[in-house]
């Protein structure tokens, strides 16, 4: 049984359960999965800095301040205890474009060419932490949710700005994955 | 007797300090905010969430969904599953909110389990654009992120300040913003 939870889980029993998150939060306390929200309550938290959108209570959201709290825990749980020795299969048209930018390493799902501490300083490093990340915190507070929020909840609950929204995390992902990724590879 | 109870959360909502310092017309534009418990619970409650927290961050790792190359491949269209995770789990998630409101399943506490609905702004195609190029280069969203740096991807904390700093930026420019 073990030995089954080790291995890569299908789309399909990823996404069940995934999916079953959404009813899950909403029963353990009326609440609503979205983990971005988190990124502003940590704003309002340590640097409010008298900013209308990062004052409110942000003591009563604190419940997903946990759950991230809990992702991070479960991320640890799951590399070291459920942790797949096998290399990480991805398409073959991929590994070889990615072979070309001198990316080879597939022990982990997160290329340690590429995210470890010696590229932090430099150009690489600015583009895939730091604005990598910005785009993301700034982006998703401007859409007012991310993949949880919008893509999934939205969704599942048929609201059509999230459809707007998660078509535009698309096309953004298109444009940055098939333009830009290949050019920052290069850097 | 679910809207009766829903008029009176309103009403005490807007009879509350926070609606006068427009806490709540804040928060309702973002309604991941809205949706808070109104009764007080102690700190420790939170702990449930938490252990919900773990159960999802095992998931999403081993469903290689805090993979980079995953993003990759589903935005260079050579692999279909995430779009077969992320469609999996919208069709579970509507079938249990259809659920959800037809049997008026309570919470564990017997709260009633309200939606709100989202209204649409011109951030939803900026900030969605914005947010799609950043998820194809870390190659992971939010939640990713937190799991990829609990499995040693230490340097994504770096990723994860500056989505903080991200987040700030926006909430001190927001006046300004188109949306």
């Amino acid at each position: 049984m073990l030995e089954l939870i080790k291995q890569p889980w299908h789309w399909s029993v990823s996404g069940l359960l995934i999916g079953l998150t959404v009813p899950l939060l909403l029963i353990l306390g009326n609440k609503s999965f979205g983990i971005s929200a988190n990124l502003r309550h940590i704003c309002a938290a340590c640097f409010p800095a008298n900013i209308p959108f990062f004052k409110y209570d942000w003591k009563k959201e604190v419940w997903n301040l946990f759950y991230a709290l809990g992702i991070i825990i479960g991320g640890f749980v799951a590399a070291h205890f459920l942790h797949d020795p096998a290399q990480v299969q991805v398409a073959p048209t991929l590994a070889a474009d990615l072979a070309a930018k001198g990316i080879t390493d597939y022990s982990e799902l997160v290329p340690s060419q590429l995210f470890n501490w010696d590229n932090l300083l430099t150009i690489k490093g600015l583009f895939f932490f730091v604005i990598g990340g910005f785009l993301v915190g700034f982006g998703t507070r401007y859409a007012g949710g991310c993949t949880s929020g919008h893509a999934i909840s939205g969704l599942a609950n048929l609201q059509w700005p999230s459809l707007v929204a998660t078509i535009c995390f698309m096309v953004g992902g298109f444009i940055s994955a098939n333009l830009i990724v290949p050019f920052l590879l290069n850097l | 007797m679910s809207g009766t109870v829903n008029k009176e959360k309103k009403q005490r909502i807007k009879t509350s300090p926070e609606y006068k310092n427009s806490d709540f017309e804040v928060r309702t534009l973002d309604t991941h905010c809205v949706n808070a418990s109104e009764k007080e619970v102690p700190l420790w409650y939170n702990l449930k969430y938490m252990v919900a927290g773990i159960l999802f961050g095992i998931i999403l790792v081993k469903a290689e969904v805090i993979s980079w190359f995953r993003i990759q491949e589903m935005f260079r269209l050579e692999s279909f599953h995430m779009y077969g995770v992320i469609g999996t789990a919208v069709v579970v998630g509507a079938i249990s909110i259809f659920l959800i409101k037809k049997v008026n399943i309570k919470t564990v506490h017997g709260e009633v389990i309200d939606f709100q609905d989202k209204k649409f702004n011109k951030g939803q195609i900026y900030g969605g654009l914005i947010f799609g190029l950043g998820w194809a280069i870390t190659g992971a969203c939010p939640g990713p992120l937190f799991a990829q740096l609990g499995t040693g991807a230490t340097v994504v904390a770096i990723t994860i300040l500056s989505a903080i700093a991200g987040t700030w930026v926006y909430g001190k420019l927001r006046d300004r913003l188109p949306g």
